[in-house]
This record gives C-alpha cells, structure tokens and sequence, in this order.
C-alpha cells in the first residue's frame, strides 16, 4: 500500500492525462477569447465559452515558486524527503504544480522544460527539468 | 463600493468563548452551545431572543439548533474554512439590516485536536480540487501553499526567515499575557529557527495550531445594543471579495488586488484610514499571510512588510499591536472567530495585561481566495 498517490482523473481532465501518456503536454484553449487553462473544467473561466480544444503547450515555462517538503504528509514519499514541489508557469500562461529532477539550487524565475515519467501503466506525470543556457 | 448606509447599524452585543486546548470530552455541538451560553450570559439576552442562527464548522444545524432549543426566523449553516468567519458576520449584518432577523446568534465549534485533524495527506481537502493535481508530487496541506507564497514574496522583495520569525514572536508574547493562550512560553529568534521545517521556508513555529474551542458572537441593531448589558461595539465598516479564477494555485500577487478592494470598501465605509487604527486581528493561519495583509490593506507599501515588521511594530506598545490574544498562532485556532472576539474585547477595554490603550477602531483582515475585512468601533460613527 505505499504506493504514491495518482492524480483524480475527471471527464474533464481525461484529455490531459490522456496526453502525458502520450509524452506531449495539452491544454484546453478558449476558441473565443483564446485563452488556454488549468485545471481543465468544462467551460473557459476567463469568458464562460464552452468552444474549447486542446492545443499542444510548448512544454517552456519558468518556476513562479518553489518548497522543499520535510513533513512525511504521504508514507510514500518518506523516503524521498525533502523534496521539492514548484510550481510552473508555462509559456502560455497556466500554471501547473510539478516537481523538478535533477536540480540542486531552485529559484523563481528559473526557466524549465517538461518532461514525462511514466509513473504507471495508466498514468504518466509532467515533471519539469532546468533549461540548460 | 462602500455601501455608508450600513456603517454603524449593526453592533455586537455579546461575545462567549470556551476554553481551549484538548477537550476530548466535548464534540462541536457541546462546545458551540458552551460558547453561545457565554456569549447570552455576556450581553444579558435569553436564548428565546435569539432569531437568527448561523453556524460554522458544526456539523449539523438542525442537532445543534434541537440541543439547544432554537427555532429561529433564519437558518444558515457554513463549512469550517476559516474565511468563513468574516463572511458569516457580515451575513449577520445584511439580516439585521434588513430586518429579517433582529438578533442573530453566530456560533462556532472545532473539535479539530481531539478528532484527530492534520491539513494534509491523503484526507487534505484543501483548494479547489488542487489535492487531485497535487498528490502525486507529494504537495498537500495549506501550510505548503502559503511556503510556495512565501518563497516567492523572500526571492520578489527580500523578506527573511527572521522576519516572519517577529511576527511569531510578537504574537506569542501576547498569548504570554492572555490566560485563556493554549501556547504562552515565550520564544527567542534562535528558538524560531531551532524548530523544525514543515515546508520551506516555513517553520513549525510559523503555523498555527490544531486545537479545540467554540465560540459565539451575537449581533443586533444598534439600537437595542445600547440597552443590552455591555457597551455596544459597532461595526463600522466591512468590505468582501473573492478571487476564485486560479486559486488551485498560489496567487502572484499574494492577494494584493482583492485585498485593496476590500481596504476601500471597509475604510469608505468607516471614514477611516490604515493609520487610524489601534489595533489589528489579521488572520494568522501561517506568519506570511500577515505580512500579505500589511501589504493588501496599505499599512505598508507592496515587498515592504518584512521590513515593516521589525522593531515590535506588531507588538503592544508598537504602532499597531497585531493579533493582541496571541493570534491563531498562540492563543488558539478558532479559524477567526476569536480574533472577532478580541477585536471587541479590545474596543471594550476588557483585555487585562494586554489591553490596548484607547483602543477606539479595531481591525479584522483576513487574506484568503475569500477576503473579508471588519472594523470594529466604540463609537457608532
Ligand atoms: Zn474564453
């Protein structure tokens, strides 16, 4: 039972796991005020449009914020403490909680990339890594 | 826009506190109805006067009212998130200056310690649906979103862990002067930064507490205020907003946008200004949410709380003594509630060893997806 837990896929978020699974990070976009958004629900919260499509994000963004979790909130992840949790804005604008790999020194503003782990047979998470200059 | 007609209408006649702490011998239904019991006892009025009912965090109206014999005019019921203290008070005063209820009792029980409550893990319901993102990277609890807050605003502007480090300190030397405190061993800097991380860069001495408590306020119009048992403290102004869109994740902006709506509302309302306040209530959930208050409300410029905290200028006896119980940090997690009944044990001159001189305009804040502010006087206008 000390499994990590997985993400709550909803009808409305199917598309988006759907899309990770598939290595490619998809964001349901407004055809009337083009604005794209997270957490996927069934209308654009920006103009209440229910005209929407999913468009491929560019996989770019910066970490707006970052923490280093020490609390053992989830058995599963005692064994990784502490570990980062950041927080991404992505190049079009939505944001997305995440983790980087690979990162010693965080710091808002860095800019960071997706990438994909396949975290189980059904499910696979968008974590992010820094940009190399 | 400050809506003035409502600008002193509405007081509040009596307030009622438990004790807090561990009680394991009493649910939320024993501890609201003990609360309402002092708050009757505080401003003389009977149980039968009561008309107006509204609840927070007790789990089921129709037990508490059946308990304890209520049969009101209005109803309500609201869940125990803490920005639901300021909204159920300003419910209050839309009923009483309406008319459909003359006085209104607003009641609230927490069990949290004895039951057991931890804001995180797999129970954590905290935000909009963001458990379900979040869960798989190991984010959970309130207390990690207001570190990611917190994080951003220390890189933005410079703040530091000592700063946030005063405004522990500040309260729970307060809490040290309040008998009622669950926590009053006061604590020095080294102390603050000796406890251990929870979510960096928040200490355990930058959260608030898990305990047990109840709470009641009643409110009625100002006019039968004056003929009640104790002096009426008026609300003078009071101001609400929301910000929803995005609040799965934490706000860039801290909250500084609704905030200042909220600011001109309530200080339009009361024909007053941050400077005039003699005291403030902010809702300390964790010790940056303070700081964001300072900031959204105008005490200080944008990045300049930090600063702004040093020097015991939250402390009794500084500029604008903050959270004067010992806060949710110190006194006791009563998610708002008892910072409302400090704000009018302040205005009424009965808080003892930590009373504020003169204390003439208190104010309540809080910084959350709902914002909420009161002010609180001796006088109506
Ligand atoms: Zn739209």
């Amino acid at each position: 039972m000390n499994t990590k837990p997985l993400p709550r896929i909803t009808p409305d978020s199917k598309p988006f796991w759907d899309a990770c699974k598939a290595h490619r990070l998809m964001l349901p976009t407004c055809l009337d005020c083009a604005k794209p958004h997270l957490p996927p629900g069934p209308v654009c919260p920006f103009c209440f449009s229910d005209a929407l499509r999913w468009r491929e994000a560019s996989g770019r963004g910066i970490i707006s914020t970052w923490t280093v979790v020490h609390q053992p909130w989830f058995a599963a992840f005692k064994d990784d403490l502490p570990y980062n949790v950041v927080q991404i804005e992505l190049e079009e604008g939505p944001r997305l909680t995440a983790s980087i790999i690979g990162a010693e020194a965080l710091r808002v503003g860095l800019a960071v990339r997706v990438t994909f782990e396949d975290v189980s047979d059904s499910i696979t998470l968008p974590r992010f890594r820094l940009e190399i200059e | 826009m400050p809506n003035k007609s409502l600008a002193g209408k509405v007081a509040v006649a009596g307030v009622g506190t438990t004790r807090y702490g561990r009680l394991p011998e009493y649910d939320p239904y024993d501890l609201g109805i003990w609360a309402l019991k002092e708050a009757l006892a505080d401003c003389g009025l009977k149980i039968a006067d009561i008309d107006g009912v509204i609840l927070n965090r007790i789990p089921d109206y129709q037990r508490f009212c059946e308990l304890a014999g209520l049969n009101p005019s209005y109803t309500t019921i609201t869940p125990g998130h803490g920005r639901f203290s300021g909204i159920c008070i300003q419910t209050a005063v839309a009923l009483i200056a309406t008319g459909m209820a003359k006085t209104v009792a607003l009641v609230y029980g927490n069990n949290g310690r004895s039951a057991g409550d931890q804001y995180g893990g797999a129970t954590d319901i905290y935000g909009s649906g963001g458990p379900g993102l979040w869960f798989p990277y190991g984010m959970t609890s309130p207390g990690a979103f207001h570190a990611l807050m917190a994080k951003r605003h220390m890189e933005q502007y410079g703040t530091t862990s000592d700063q946030l480090g005063q405004v522990a300190m500040a309260f729970r030397r307060h809490a040290a002067l309040n008998p009622q405190a669950v926590m009053r061993d006061p604590f020095t800097l080294a102390d603050y930064h000796a406890s251990r991380f929870v979510c960096e860069p928040l200490h355990l001495l930058d959260y608030c507490l898990i305990n047990d408590g109840g709470v009641a306020m009643i409110l009625t119009n100002a006019k039968r205020a004056k003929n009640l048992a104790k002096p009426p403290v008026y609300i003078r102004g009071f101001g609400q907003t929301a910000k929803f869109t995005g609040s799965t994740f934490p706000p860039d902006d801290y909250w500084a946008a609704p905030m200042k709506k909220v600011a001109r509302s309530a200080y339009g309302m009361a024909g007053a200004k941050p400077a005039d306040m003699d005291a403030l209530m902010i809702y300390d959930n964790f010790t940056p949410t303070v700081m964001f208050c300072l900031e959204g409300f105008g005490f200080c410029k944008t990045g300049e709380s930090g600063p702004f905290v040093e020097n015991g200028r939250l402390q009794l006896g500084g500029e604008f003594p903050t959270n004067t119980s010992g806060g949710h940090l110190s006194e006791s997690y009563m998610q708002g509630w008892a910072l409302n009944v400090e704000a009018v044990r302040q205005v009424r001159g009965e808080c003892g060893a930590r009373q504020v001189k003169d204390a003439n305009l208190v104010q309540y804040m809080t910084a959350a997806p709902v914002i909420t502010s009161m002010i609180y006087g001796k006088e109506a206008k």
